[in-house]
């Protein structure tokens, strides 16, 4: 019998195998039918959690910290010219899908703020320059 | 488990309490106050509201009386100025995010927010709200709305919907502000597979859930001379509708109800519990015959199961699709006084069923939702061929169904001095009923009024009791054994089960889908207490809200000297002039239906 794992877990697994790194609906019911589980209760799971999303997300997720420490470095002008470069509004995801950009909580990368992630990888010290290149890398690379 | 006792103090005095309470069950044994907002014992034991909180000697924050568990030697301080300052500060915070539109709000005599505000002497709120007070009103569903800006998020309707209904088709999505009480992917209840019992209403502190308003259409109707506008009061209505106007829990009213109906300007007053009776008939009938085939060792789905509660039967449909073949066919009494109305009564009266409105007085939201299922227009099928109807001429068999608070209401906005009213009579002929019909309106009373007629017609002999007390009561899941001798002599024994609230229907429908259910006969209630206590009656905090009202109901079927459905002389003679004999191929037409098989998440699974 397969193990039965963690709700978290599992909704990881269907985020991460999903073509548009988000839970679909009809995947969560499954979840849900096989478990026995509301959809309604995993719905206030997977919105309570801010790396979950319900809705169809682009291939990069970008996720900005604006937390204290990255407030205080600026990171409110960082977030602008983040939007302005993938002209999409944060929580939006790009014309071209290659991005999606989000707000993130503290990734206790204070040291090094204003700060943030793209997808697994971490960058900090942003500026303005730094952000035009590691965009333009990623978008070389698709 | 830890029982022993513990030495206490409240407020200085000394206590012995069962140590596994809480502050707050302590306190309320020693008679001690301590106000709540989220708070229903063994339901929403949360801590969410944190009106609640007490002192704690030895602690330096504030306690949450209702999450804390006593101690031997715990000091506690009930109603210090720190208690009380921390208390209105949270209710100022609360308010905050509330609309201050209390004049305008359904809830408003019974908001429990506002009550305690009061109480705690709130004049005014100094915080700015933090959130978007301009969420739009829920009203996908027919019979409840939501209106989320007034929502507390105290968690009550997510737990009663969950624990004691099993339905589950609410939690709090979202986090921090951005919190509310949600279906999944932000559906509309009346997207989802919320069953409409309305439990929800019942038990919000505030006026974020309530009833479907339809109060204007029965006016609109009532103010066409063309149409002949009827109502039917359902059995529970009459032990409840009192309340409204200040009565005592559990007074009876059926002459003073009737007499203020008949003042609304109807047409004709009648009783839903003449439906009752032609329903026992009916079911009564179905019971026999299919326990008749089953001892004949013929197949027929047994356990039957009751059909009058149109939350129930969403639930089933939903939940155990495969378990509706053991449903009565039966329509619910309701939707039977509607195709009745429309047929029977109105041949009888020389009137164009066009131009007959039936309106329904309920306790119950779910009904909203049943009187508009489609398949629920027989009268308008009948008279389709013989009198031509086009398409836009259609109707429903019941045009408008209302709760007893909405009724309260409409007594009131035409100033009806409700408790100085005479007592008067329904009209004929479809206002005669029996003590087995008014007794419909309790957890068991289905069962009970089933039993009354079919015991008669299996042994040939009267019951050696009219009340059967073994069916009573207001534990959620009763069983009894009926032992019956046929009239060729033959034992029988009729194991019957009884369920109220869809959390113990749960259990008993488990059986039935797995092959192991003992019983012949299941009556089952969506609302916990039955219909007295249905998501439409009034809102009312007594403890023994469903006893007192239980009481008056089987106080009346004593006080009736027509205690059996089939000897209700109305009920006779309907099936002399019309349906000829229960279960008849007119009466299959008119007074019984068929259901849906309900993917479980159906509209969920719908991509958008």
């Amino acid at each position: 019998m397969e193990e039965k794992k963690h709700l978290l877990e599992q909704l990881h697994d269907i985020q991460d195998a999903d073509k548009e790194h988000h839970l679909s609906p009809k995947k969560v019911v499954e979840l849900s039918e096989k478990h026995g589980y509301s959809p309604a209760k995993v719905y206030g799971v997977e919105t309570f959690y801010t790396m979950y999303s319900t809705e169809p997300r682009g291939k990069h997720i970008i996720r900005i910290c604006e937390n204290q420490s990255c407030h205080m470095a600026n990171a409110k002008n960082i977030i602008q010219h983040l939007e302005k470069k993938l002209e999409t509004s944060v929580g939006g995801t790009t014309k071209d899908g290659l991005f999606t950009l989000e707000l993130s909580s503290c990734l206790g990368m204070c040291s090094v703020s204003p700060a943030m992630m793209i997808d697994d990888v971490p960058y900090g010290n942003l500026t303005e320059d730094r952000i035009n290149e590691i965009i333009d890398s990623y978008k070389e690379g698709k | 488990m830890e029982n022993k006792t513990v030495n206490i103090k409240i407020n200085g005095n000394d206590y012995t309490v069962d140590g596994s309470l809480t502050i707050l069950k302590a306190c309320r044994q020693a008679g001690i106050s301590i106000p709540t907002l989220c708070y229903m014992e063994n339901i929403c034991e949360e801590g969410s509201c944190g009106i609640c909180v007490v002192e704690v000697a030895k602690s330096h924050t504030l306690q949450r009386a209702c999450i804390t568990q006593v101690y031997d030697g715990m000091e506690i301080q009930t109603n210090t100025s720190r208690v009380r300052q921390a208390r209105k500060t949270i209710l100022e915070l609360i308010l905050a995010n509330h609309p201050q539109d209390c004049l305008n709000c359904a809830a408003s005599e019974i908001c429990e927010l506002r009550k305690i505000s009061y109480d705690l002497g709130i004049d005014e709120t100094p915080f700015e709200p933090t959130k978007d007070l301009d969420l739009p009103l829920d009203t996908t569903s027919p019979a409840i709305v939501r209106d989320l800006n007034k929502c507390i998020l105290c968690r009550r309707c997510v737990k009663e919907c969950e624990i004691v209904q099993s339905v589950n088709v609410i939690e709090i999505a979202g986090r921090g502000i951005n919190s509310k009480v949600s279906c999944f992917m932000d559906k509309g209840l009346g997207e989802s597979y919320c069953t409409n019992c309305g439990q929800c209403i019942k038990v919000c502190p505030v006026g974020a859930l309530t009833e479907k308003n339809d109060v204007d259409r029965v006016w609109d109707y009532l103010a066409d001379p063309k149409k002949h506008v009827v109502v039917q009061t359902a059995p529970a209505v009459r032990v409840a509708l009192g309340e409204e106007f200040g009565m005592p829990v559990g007074s009876l009213v059926t002459g003073k109800m009737a007499a203020g109906v008949r003042r609304l300007g109807f047409d004709g007053v009648f009783d839903t519990d003449f439906a009752a009776d032609l329903t026992i008939l009916e079911e009564g009938t179905e019971f026999i015959g299919r326990l008749t085939k089953v001892l004949n060792g013929e197949s027929a789905h047994l356990p039957l199961i009751t059909s009058c509660s149109p939350g129930w039967i969403k639930f089933i449909e939903h939940f155990f699709p495969k378990c509706l073949p053991n449903v009565s066919s039966c329509k619910s009494p309701q939707q039977m006084f509607g195709a009745v109305t429309k047929t029977y009564y109105a041949q009888q009266k020389n009137l164009d069923p066009r131009d007959v409105i039936c309106v329904s007085v309920m306790p119950c939201t779910a009904k909203k939702y049943e009187c508009l299922r489609p398949e629920m227009d027989d009268a308008f099928d009948h008279w389709k061929d013989k009198l031509m109807l086009k398409d836009e001429d259609h109707f429903q068999d019941v045009d408008v169904a209302i709760t007893t608070r909405e009724l309260g209401r409409m007594m009131k906005e035409v100033g009806i001095d409700f408790e100085h009213l005479p007592e008067e009579s329904f009209d004929s002929p479809l206002g005669e009923s029996t003590g087995a019909a008014v007794i419909f309106g309790a957890t068991g009373g289905v069962m009970e009024a089933a039993l009354r007629t079919v015991y008669e017609v299996v042994t040939g002999q009267a019951l050696p009791k009219v009340e059967l007390e073994i069916v009573r009561g207001m534990k959620g899941i009763r069983t009894a054994d009926i032992p019956m001798v046929s009239a060729d002599g033959k034992e029988i024994i009729a194991k019957v089960a009884i369920a109220s609230g869809l959390g113990n229907a749960r259990v008993l429908l488990e059986e039935v889908s797995n092959g192991t259910s003992p019983y012949h006969f299941i009556e089952i209630m969506a609302c916990p207490g039955g219909c007295l206590n249905g998501g439409g009656q009034p809102i009312s905090n007594d403890p023994n809200v469903c006893e007192k009202r239980a009481a008056a109901l089987y106080s009346q079927d004593e006080a009736i000297t027509i205690r059996k459905s089939h000897d209700n002389p109305e009920i006779k003679k309907i099936y002399e002039n019309y349906f000829e004999k229960p279960n008849s191929h007119l009466a299959h037409e008119l007074l019984h239906t068929s259901y849906v098989e309900r993917d479980l998440y159906e509209l969920e699974k719908e991509d958008n």
